[in-house]
């Protein structure tokens, strides 16, 4: 084999990959997949009154990243637009939730939302100019934003109290629920990923996921069919950082500090390693690729400081290789397997 | 005596699609065999089978040795050179680095002036744009560095493709002219693939006729000029 | 006029490191259509290489020369290894690996080296050189003139060499260099290994200034972002131009500018790479790209 043909056939695999990473055709749920969807929420629903203390808090950070996953899939994986400053929604969106409870005193309740409307407005405006800026020089110029991000933060200290960053109080249970701090921002979290996550399954299954994919594989094709590709690619951007300052202003609660430094260019990178491994384009994806990126640094962090991050980077370049499409991707594709395996002895 | 360059049942597929079948033909060494067809006949293709190009089936002698699933590039070391469909200009380097980059696969770096040399005097029109860049020619001088860029290999053997093609009558009757000095003063083989049947029937000695990715007809071109059909479909007359 | 001309001299130093590493990227954005988010973190690599050469014993220019042709050879293997699976890949494939490369060499250095900032030294004399009342830094002198040799040097050899002609016509057009002859893949790779050569020159010049750490070039990489873009991508004299642009405007906008002073430089490189990229997305001396559709 001569290397002009290898490259031919290099070239079709390419574009097998992208071929994988669209959206399937997604069809209405079956009984089943409700019913196993259900007892998934029942067993979450379980959980925080078996785990305790760092565990449940693990699990609402879970949630937290879960939320900015699928709001950072919508714009990259979904629209192909790469964003690698996601970090900085997340950071808006924690310090919107800090600075109006810590200096406006405002309930807490009112902060998530606030948050994501906010990120929403500044999203769909930093789309506009990202409109002209293809592939390559989004990535760079959302780059240079998760790296200024902490400097910008520092700089206005009279509002984000500098490199101390604020420190707030866990909210209690409201209602005189009988939950514990833990618990209640456990079942809050669970809460808004389970809206937000109906909400994008309703967005990304429909019309709109289809015009979103369609201007990301090929936008000259979508414009020529009459979808409105500035319109989505803003809106995507604008969905996307609201989805995103939602978790970050979750965090922010759950945690209950904001410091500029959490919000560096690691933290977008982070979330793009959660969105690789969990499947492109995928919306249980966002759930795995949260997963991984909670526990998996905290066990490698037991070997050397540097751990977690050596392993993020050989993950992701070994997904890119072997598993282009992710857990939930390869999950797919094992089921599609199984059930081809035994379609023969289902009555059709 | 084997030919110089001789095709055994090639055959070639652009993914699924097979567009050779059982092709046979031979380039003797110091003539001009030209392969003729219409649009989409497979002559292109003949030529990138012959230099690596594509996927190929069979058997491909160059100087009696095997050279199929040879790469591109090491083929353009034994002494076949390529003048591609579409020119293959580097456009955005100059002429005179167009024609230097000709000379990068020879053995012998030392005459490469005195070639250069030679080359203008074919190619007056080169010396003068020796320091334009490539993408300003025009496309008969494109054509032209082509052919020169091809020639500074020294090759034993010259594949051309589609010389004639977008050129005014009179640059390519210059062209022509100028293949035929190159092949008669240094005895360079030229497979010639051509879609203007007479110019190419004139300027070689061997013709293959290619329908749809079959040779359906060979011979000298002075007896291939003669039939009824090819002057019918090919020449017009 | 003392002050600014200490100011220029010292952005020019600076931007000259700036440009280096912007000349890197566009030399391989140039020959592969990536970006490589990874060159500053390769860089710094190669820096601590040098650094602990010199802690084994080795003279500076001796580590300096041996330094260089590890990055060069580790560029170039990297491209052959990690990469070229990856060539014709979509773009956000090609981004994530070299990502994936930048928190890799990232974490690795942290790991052997620890994240403790250490100091670097400057192969130049440290006595300060006056002209006039103006009073110039040894090592910005130094650092510009190891710069401009190493520019001219690449220069000649792209322009001058057969190597360099063809590996300029391998970015350009793959399939006619295939028939010239050209081993293109191997043009590519020793892209990278050029690229990674120049980025530990910039490495090394830049840490007598702002220390070693493992996340030294993090700055440092998105000015070279911002100059490449301000010069142009497809352009590498200017992006070097853009580089000693970018270099006195940063030193000089800290000086007389008190809102932006030292804490705010990285927000000029991102409003200066999205302003250009919105104005001009060719940079001033790029050209605007054709894109086949």
């Amino acid at each position: 084999m001569n290397s002009e043909i290898s490259e031919t056939v290099e070239a079709a695999s390419a574009g097998e990959v992208a071929a994988r990473v669209s959206a399937p055709p997604r069809v209405t749920p079956r009984a089943w997949e409700v019913a196993g969807l259900l007892a998934l929420i029942a067993g979450a629903c379980l959980l925080p009154f078996e785990l305790s203390g760092f565990r449940l808090f693990q699990f609402t950070q879970v949630f937290v990243y879960a939320i900015a996953l699928l709001g950072l899939n919508i714009l990259t994986g979904y629209n192909g637009q790469i964003s690698l400053g996601h970090g900085a929604f997340y950071g808006i969106g924690a310090y919107t939730a800090a600075i109006m409870i810590d200096r406006w005193g405002v309930p807490y309740g009112w902060t998530v939302p606030v948050a994501g409307v906010l990120c929403l407005v500044v999203g769909f405006l930093f789309g506009l100019p990202a409109l002209r800026l293809e592939g390559l020089y989004l990535a760079l110029a959302t780059f240079a934003l998760a790296l200024s991000v902490p400097q910008i933060l520092k700089h206005f200290d009279g509002w984000t109290g500098g490199s101390q960053g604020i420190v707030l109080s866990r909210p209690a249970a409201p209602l005189g629920l009988p939950l514990t701090a833990d618990q209640w921002l456990y079942f809050l979290s669970l809460g808004v990923l389970l809206v937000l996550f109906m909400l994008g399954w309703n967005l990304l299954r429909g019309r709109t996921g289809r015009a979103l994919v369609a201007i990301r594989d090929n936008p000259i094709a979508a414009e020529a069919m009459g979808v409105n590709a500035a319109l989505y690619k803003s809106l995507a951007f604008g969905v996307s950082a609201a989805y995103t300052g939602v978790a970050g202003a979750l965090s922010a609660l759950a945690i209950a500090f904001v410091a500029p430094d959490t919000f560096n260019v690691f933290l977008s990178i982070t979330f793009l390693v959660g969105i690789v491994i969990g499947g492109l384009a995928s919306i249980s994806g966002p759930i795995f690729g949260a997963l991984f990126i909670q526990f998996v640094p905290n066990y490698a962090q037991d070997i050397s400081k540097a751990a977690p991050w050596a392993i993020y980077g050989i993950f992701l370049i070994v997904f890119m290789y072997v598993m282009p499409y992710g857990v939930s991707g390869f999950l797919r594709l094992a089921w599609r397997r199984l059930t081809r395996a035994t379609a023969g002895t289902r009555p059709k | 005596m084997p030919p110089l360059l001789e095709a055994l049942g090639l055959e070639a597929r652009y993914g699924w699609t097979k567009v050779l079948h059982d092709l046979r033909f031979s380039v003797e060494e110091g003539g001009i065999t030209t392969i003729l067809g219409a649009n989409g006949a497979g002559k292109t293709t003949t030529l990138r089978a012959v230099c690596g190009m594509v996927k190929t089936a069979g058997e491909i002698r160059f100087d009696g040795r095997r050279i199929d699933g040879k790469a591109t590039e090491d083929l353009v070391r034994l002494g076949i050179a390529h003048a591609p469909e579409g020119r293959g200009t580097f456009v955005g380097l100059t002429v005179e680095e167009n024609l230097r980059l000709g000379a990068y696969a020879r053995k012998t770096k030392a005459s490469i002036a005195d070639d250069l040399d030679r080359i203008y005097q074919y190619f007056p029109v080169l010396l003068e744009r020796r320091r334009q860049l490539g993408g300003t020619l025009s496309g008969g001088e494109q054509q032209m560095l082509a052919i020169a860029r091809a020639l500074i290999l020294r090759p034993r053997l010259l594949l051309l493709d589609e010389p004639s093609l977008g050129l005014a009558p009179l640059v390519v009757r210059e062209i022509f002219r100028i293949v035929r000095t190159i092949n008669k003063e240094q005895g360079v083989s030229v497979l010639l693939v051509e879609q203007n049947a007479s110019m190419a029937l004139r300027l070689a000695d061997h013709a293959y006729l290619l329908e749809t990715g079959r040779v359906v007809m060979s011979g000298p071109s002075t007896e291939v000029g003669k039939d009824d059909s090819v002057r019918r479909a090919y020449l017009g007359y | 006029m003392e002050i600014f001309l200490q100011q220029v001299v010292s952005g020019l130093a600076t931007g000259g490191i700036y440009g280096s590493l912007a000349l890197s990227l566009v030399m391989i954005y140039q020959a592969t259509d990536v970006v490589n988010f990874a060159q500053g973190e390769m860089a710094m690599f190669s820096t601590y290489l040098a650094w602990s050469l010199m802690n084994h014993g080795l003279s500076y220019w001796l580590a300096f020369a041996l330094t260089v042709t590890v990055a060069f050879v580790g560029g170039l293997a990297i491209q052959r290894l990690i990469m070229r699976p990856v060539e014709n890949a979509p773009i956000l494939t090609i981004v994530i690996v070299t990502l994936g490369l930048l928190v890799i060499f990232n974490s690795v250095a942290g790991w052997i080296y620890s994240y403790i900032i250490q100091p670097f030294p400057s192969p130049f004399p440290t006595t300060a050189i006056r002209v006039g009342s103006v009073v110039f830094g040894p090592h910005d002198l130094g650092a510009i003139g190891v710069t401009l040799v190493l520019l001219i040097l690449l220069y000649a050899f792209f322009r001058f060499t057969s190597l360099g002609l063809a590996m300029r016509a391998a970015a350009q057009n793959p399939a006619s260099s295939r028939l010239v002859g050209i081993r293109v893949g191997w043009m590519l790779a020793l892209g990278w290994g050029l690229a990674a050569l120049v980025g530990a020159v910039a490495g090394m010049m830049v840490a007598p200034v702002i220390f070693l750490e493992p996340n030294m070039m993090s700055g440092i990489l998105i000015y070279a972002f911002a100059s490449a873009t301000l010069g142009g991508f497809t352009s590498p004299g200017g992006a070097v131009l853009g580089g000693f642009l970018v270099g006195v405007i940063e030193n000089l906008a800290g000086t007389y500018i008190s809102f932006i002073g030292t804490d705010l430089k990285l927000t000029v490189a991102l409003v200066l790479i999205i302003l250009v990229l919105l104005v001009k997305p060719s940079g001033l001396f790029g050209r605007a790209v054709v894109r086949r559709v």
